[in-house]
């Protein structure tokens, strides 16, 4: 009980950032570095939201739009974009998102869970959302997300 | 604990060496050189192996090498006659007593009705030669107190026994640096006992290659003593990494027990001095390994600087672009910088892959014995030849290919040559050879595997394709189409299942397993002159040369090896089929095109004038085109993985980073013709039947 309620109030630190006019969080573990859009090179009979493979330092990364991900809008061409490098059991991905808004300090318990929402996509891959300034924030479970990506991969 | 298993792996490591070193004295004993050199250094083997097996308690391996070493030791002393006969049996111990440390290195129990076999075999041929072995029983009781030391321990103190060692002292230019001095180095082994020095003047460079600062002379000692070896290495403790030196007890004849239990103890000893260089004064070839020190390296840490070097290659190639865009003049001192940075690079990329690179002969020997267990199980005569051991190919190429080499070796010592009688009928030798060589050929390695048997059975291989329904009844082939059905998934000749290449592996998956390691095979045979199979294979699995191609305004690479031409047809070359198939026609045939953007689903921006056709082999060896737009240029490519942070894709093998930085996909060419391959394998180049490509398309 003690360490649960421990738990609760310990600090977790997230990145979040905004995709498809929608704003998403990881925590801040999984990520590796921030990176300036660059042109990938796209795979053959990729799904929508695989954009193609980047050079990361000798390394070959798949870029995926995150906004596509969730089945908004495919994000549009633009300077401003970003890349998110994240890092999922040797799993080494990017994910392209409209801008990266800021880090977030939460204690645990402020995570809520994700509400009962019908889309099995959505609720798969985000495991809570958080109570931010404008609205909120939602938690992505960027396992999930991979394992969806290496399903449509494979 | 910890410190026993090192030891024990260095021993296992050891043995590896020692077995080459066997099967290679064998081999050569086989070949007619029954020098007692020869004969000593497959002693020397399997004592020493009998030697290290004693001092783990592994009972199996110490009985059959003691054994082994009995009949080899008579052999040495000329008391038995090494006839063919007993070589093949020899050949077949070694074979097992490799069994045997396989065994005892994964501690599991050996094959007693093998072990009980071979150590039959070994003793028919003692008794043939008329020579009593060491009673069997009192052998048996000495692999069980080989460890046993307070047993010899009255027979030491009564009189202490002499033993002989052999030591070799080669110094190095250091040793003089530091002010030593053989002379007294030697004068004080001369306290231990009685000595005998010669002079090994066989280093001496020719006087005008002379280099005053290194020192050619060695010396071969050896010395009769009571004193153990370790205060042996002890004299030579202050010259440690200044010399190379080698300090092993004579080996005493073995029918006396005495002496032989003796050895027994000395192991871990004579274990720790083998683990210093290795250099035998009685073995040139020995002494040759010596000059040429190597170092065992953890494969590991090699692949990280392979990493490393690929990454340095993609980074030059990109300050190089980068300069060359900045438009320099043509005389910048910088250009003069970056071309030396390039042929460093390249230097040092080569140096690397050089490690990796081992020579074949360890796997030729693996081969060996597989033809001698395929001869005895099928009955027949095989003489086994290889060329090209010292070939140098990919340490992982080594790996991969021994399964299907098995396999291929196999099948030709089970279907490729005939029984001695047939062979006789129809006026060949009794015995049959099997050649394996290795060979590099323009940037790629070479394997053929022949045999001079009765060739391939073409109506047999046309009548059980039918059967098997692989093609269609009234098909007419030629010859080579004929020999390629053998690569045809379900497809084996065997009348019956044998024992030995029947075992549900088809020619099928060595073909995949060489095309995986991005190489071809093919298949020639003339009848009733044997058959011969070629493997072609890249050097090296981290490069290869690649060809840079765009289409659909995507940059592609693709395997140089599987293009094997490229043209620009003229549009009265090109046939429409149907709706969308496009066949050429080249030289009188035939064949489909594939429209590679549509197969990798990537829209064309527009249509860029006349495509370019790669021609490329398919899995199936008939013919298919590429239809690209451009060809850039050919280059060597690194290649990366995709699997790794993303999935397989089909159609792509790999990829692999451009001088701008940014990725290309590296094209399999295989994949992209194999879904029309299958129906096009036989009905391609004859061209009877569309139906039977469209409904693949």
């Amino acid at each position: 009980m003690q360490a649960e309620v421990q738990n609760a109030a310990s600090g977790v630190e997230f990145v979040s950032f905004f995709a498809g006019g929608q704003s998403f969080s990881i925590n801040i573990t999984d990520v590796r570095e921030i990176r300036r859009w660059s042109p990938v090179t796209p795979l053959p009979n990729a799904p929508r939201e695989v954009l193609g493979v980047m050079n990361l330092r000798g390394s070959v990364i798949p870029i995926y739009d995150l906004a596509a991900r969730f089945g908004l809008q495919p994000t549009p061409e633009s300077p401003r974009n970003v890349i998110v490098v994240a890092m999922h059991d040797e799993q080494t991905v990017g994910l392209l998102v409209e801008a990266v808004s800021e880090i977030l300090s939460v204690q645990r318990a402020q995570i809520q869970d994700t509400p009962d929402i019908r889309s099995d996509n959505a609720r798969k891959s985000i495991t809570g959302v958080i109570t931010i300034e404008q609205g909120m924030t939602r938690v992505i479970d960027l396992g999930a997300v991979i394992q969806t990506f290496a399903k449509t991969a494979a | 604990m910890g410190s026993l298993n090192t030891i024990r792996d260095t021993f296992f490591e050891e043995c590896e060496d020692l077995l080459a070193a066997l099967s290679e004295g064998l081999a050569a004993m086989l070949g007619g050189m029954l020098e007692s050199e020869t004969v000593n250094a497959v002693f020397r083997a399997v004592h020493s192996i009998k030697g290290g097996a004693g001092a783990f308690a592994l009972a199996d391996l110490v009985t059959f090498a003691h054994r082994f070493e009995t009949v080899l030791d008579a052999v040495r002393g000329g008391r038995l006659d090494a006839d063919a006969d007993l070589l093949h049996i020899l050949q077949r111990s070694a074979d097992h007593l490799t069994d045997l440390v396989e065994a005892a290195r994964n501690s599991e129990p050996a094959d007693p009705d093998a072990s009980a076999r071979f150590l039959a075999n070994l003793e028919a041929c003692l008794a043939d030669g008329g020579i009593a072995d060491t009673a069997p029983d009192q052998e048996f009781s000495f692999a069980a107190v080989t460890l046993d030391f307070a047993l010899l321990e009255p027979a030491d103190s009564d009189h202490p026994t002499q033993h002989q060692f052999d030591i070799r002292f080669a110094p190095r230019a250091g040793l003089f640096a530091n002010g030593h001095d053989p002379a007294l180095l030697i004068a004080t082994l001369a306290e231990f006992g009685s000595l005998q020095t010669t002079l090994d003047l066989s280093r001496l460079p020719d006087w005008g290659t002379f280099d005053l600062e290194t020192p050619f002379l060695d010396w071969n000692i050896r010395l009769t003593t009571s004193a153990s070896e370790t205060s042996l290495h002890e004299v030579f403790d202050f010259v440690d990494g200044l010399c190379e030196l080698e300090i092993r007890p004579v080996p005493e004849p073995v029918l006396e027990p005495q002496p032989d239990f003796e050895l027994e103890t000395n192991v871990p000893a004579s274990l720790k001095s083998q683990a210093a260089p290795k250099a035998d004064p009685l073995d040139p070839a020995a002494d040759a390994r010596a000059a040429n020190p190597t170092l065992r390296v953890a494969l590991e840490r090699v692949d990280r600087l392979i990493n490393a070097v690929g990454e340095l290659i993609i980074n030059q190639a990109m300050v190089a672009q980068r300069i060359q865009d900045t438009a320099l003049a043509a005389d910048a001192d910088i250009l003069a910088h970056v071309d030396d940075y390039r042929l460093l690079a390249r230097d040092l990329q080569e140096a690397v892959m050089a490690i990796r690179a081992q020579p074949v002969k360890p796997l030729f020997q693996r081969m060996s014995r597989i033809v001698r267990e395929a001869a005895d199980a099928t009955g027949k005569q095989v003489q086994f030849v290889t060329v090209g051991e010292a070939t140098e190919v990919d340490k992982t190429l080594i790996e991969r290919l021994a399964d299907p080499l098995t396999h291929m070796i196999r099948n030709s010592v089970d279907h490729g040559l005939e029984t001695p009688e047939v062979r006789l009928a129809a006026g060949k030798e009794a015995c049959g050879t099997v050649r394996l060589s290795a060979a590099h050929r323009s940037g790629s390695v070479i394997l053929s595997i022949r045999d001079d048997g009765a060739g391939l059975n073409r109506p047999r291989i046309l009548e059980t394709a039918r059967r098997k329904g692989l093609i269609a009844a009234d098909l007419d082939l030629a010859d080579a189409e004929i020999d390629a059905l053998l690569f045809l998934p379900g497809f084996s000749t065997a009348a019956s299942v044998s024992n030995l290449s029947g075992r549900g592996v088809g020619l099928d998956v060595v073909r995949n397993a060489v095309t995986s390691l991005g190489g071809r095979v093919s298949i020639t045979s003339i009848p009733g002159k044997g058959t011969e199979f070629t493997l072609t294979l890249p050097l090296t699995l981290a490069v290869m040369d690649g060809m840079v191609i765009s289409v659909a305004g995507q940059t592609l690479v693709i395997p140089t090896i599987s293009v094997l031409e490229t043209i620009r047809p003229a549009p009265s070359d090109l046939h429409r089929v149907g709706t969308d198939e496009v066949l050429l026609r080249i030289r009188g045939q035939f064949i489909p095109t594939i429209d590679v953007a549509r197969c990798l689903g990537f829209t064309a921006t527009e249509d860029s004038g006349q495509p370019l056709l790669l021609i490329v082999e398919t899995e199936n060896q008939t013919q298919c085109a590429l239809m690209v737009n451009a060809v850039h240029d050919q280059r060597q490519v690194v290649i990366k993985g995709l699997e790794t942070n993303y999935g397989a894709v089909n159609g792509v093998s790999a990829a692999t980073v451009l001088g701008d930085g940014r990725i290309a996909l590296i094209l399999d060419p295989d994949a992209i013709a194999a879904p029309r391959a299958a129906p096009f394998a036989v009905n391609a180049p004859h061209f009877p039947k569309f139906e039977g490509a469209s409904h693949a398309g």
